[in-house]
């Protein structure tokens, strides 16, 4: 067998999931599995149990209303993507999620897995630094709201307690006739990107955050590429160099500028 | 163990499994349905390609333990009362395969877009779009597109 041995709870509640979590901190939280599985399968993380949150009810939603779309942390990144509402509220959303692998991955992997993970070169952690949003956290000492800003930390490492479970995350509506754009360059396509942009231009306004170039996704509020180029920290591996890195970061910014603002002026 | 209680190609099947244990090898070893191929056992190759519920999966990134309670489908579950599946036929008629390593996989895959967009026209570069996550060392793909058309005109 692949995965190393571990125990399995299939808890039906958050408040069991944290117990769980809070009794022992080598177990982890099992979501889509789209990013642990493959871990396991490679033996690169060992954790004594998986707490799977398949059971848990009420973790999975899409809720757009006034100020944006909640989404439940356990909903399917293909039903967010699939969402007339969301769409409507927040269409940078589906354009972006296009862009995470594959079909059957976004079939199994989930929003808030995607999220936690925190995988610098992920596309949803983008978005919702971009529009500014916050997720919902629930631990043993009730539950708290982090801004996106402050979530992300450094790669794969997010302000999460070890005894947290991530419940919502919370994507805000950006100012009416703003526009938006999110491109990346891949290899193939559905692969993770070499790097990466979210914008949204709103007034005058720019606002650009660059996937694959940094620790975690890099935000500039600003459209001059000088000010791109001091903000991200590239480092080469086997698909790229740091220097393509920073020349992607110049083409891609100025493509989505273009193209959020031609959508602004609509 | 676990136990875990699925539906597989229409059939109720209860097992005691090990958690640890892959969808993909539940299919294989527990239930001798090795249509189902595992590549690269990492959700990159597409090879072990299932339908859960209708919707496309990695069988390599599921544990079986997750399975409990829902619906699987294998290529072993297409053909009916002997005849092939509209895809496969489309397979076969195309040459859409070599080795057929790949094919359960894209079949599968094939079969969950073809359902999505049913009735639908989908331009070549949609097709290959859709299938960019399977990989076949074999064919050049070309065949393969050329299947899918194939397939969704006869279905549509
Ligand atoms: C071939 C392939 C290509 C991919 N390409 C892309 C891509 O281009 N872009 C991209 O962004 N992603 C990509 N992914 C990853 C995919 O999007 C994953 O679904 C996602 O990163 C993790 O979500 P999950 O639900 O599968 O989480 P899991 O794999 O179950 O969990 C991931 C991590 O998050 C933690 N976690 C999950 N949910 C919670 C929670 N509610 N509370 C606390 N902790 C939690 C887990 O403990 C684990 O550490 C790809 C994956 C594969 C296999
Ligand atoms: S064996 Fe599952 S994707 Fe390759
Ligand atoms: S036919 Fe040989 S890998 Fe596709």
């Amino acid at each position: 067998m692949k995965p190393p041995p571990f125990d399995y709870h299939v808890p039906a509640t958050v408040d069991e999931a944290v117990a769980l979590r809070t009794a022992d901190s080598d177990a982890v939280v099992l979501a889509g599995g789209q990013s642990l599985v493959p871990l396991l399968n490679m033996r690169l993380a060992r954790p004594s149990a998986l707490i799977d949150l398949r059971c848990v009810g009420g973790l999975s939603y899409v809720r757009a209303g006034e100020g944006g779309v909640a989404v439940g942390a356990m909903t399917r990144q293909r039903e967010l993507e699939r969402s007339a509402e969301a769409f409507e509220a927040c269409p940078i959303l589906r354009e972006a999620l296009e862009l995470v692998g594959h079909p059957p991955i976004r079939n199994r992997g989930t929003v808030g897995g995607s999220i936690a993970h925190a995988d610098p070169a992920a596309e949803l952690p983008a978005v919702l630094c971009v529009l500014g949003g916050r997720v919902g956290a629930t631990g043993p000492r009730g539950t708290r709201e982090i801004a996106a800003d402050d979530f992300f930390l450094y790669p794969f490492t997010t302000s999460l307690e070890p005894d947290e479970v991530l419940t919502e995350v919370f994507f805000p509506k950006a100012p009416s006739g703003s526009g938006y754009a999110a491109l990346e360059l891949t290899r193939r396509h559905g692969d993770f990107a070499l790097a990466g942009v979210c914008a949204v231009v709103s007034n005058g306004s720019a606002r650009l955050c660059f996937t694959g170039v940094g620790g975690r996704p890099v935000l500039v509020d600003s459209d001059e590429p000088d000010a791109w180029q001091a903000a991200i920290d590239p480092s080469a591996d086997a698909t790229g160099s740091a220097d393509y890195r920073r020349q992607l970061v110049a083409v891609l910014g100025r493509r989505a500028l273009e193209l959020a603002r031609a959508r602004s002026a609509q | 163990m676990t136990r875990v209680r699925v539906e597989v190609n229409g059939t109720a099947v209860e097992r005691e499994v090990e958690p640890r244990l892959l969808l993909s090898d539940f299919l294989r070893h527990d239930l001798g349905l090795t249509g189902t191929h595992v590549g690269c056992e990492h959700g990159v190759c597409g090879a072990c390609t299932v339908l859960l519920d209708g919707a496309s999966a990695r069988s390599c990134l599921m544990l079986a333990v997750q399975c409990d309670g829902l619906s699987v489908t294998t290529v072993e579950g297409l053909a009916r009362n002997g005849e092939l599946h509209p895809v496969q036929a489309a397979f076969r008629e195309a040459h859409a395969l070599q080795c057929g390593f790949c094919t359960p996989g894209f079949v599968m895959a094939v079969t969950a877009l073809l359902e999505e967009r049913r009735g639908e026209k989908l331009s070549d570069d949609e097709v290959r779009e859709a299938l960019a996550g399977n990989l076949c060392r074999c064919t050049g793909y070309q065949n393969i597109v050329r299947a899918v058309q194939i397939a969704a005109g006869s279905e549509g």
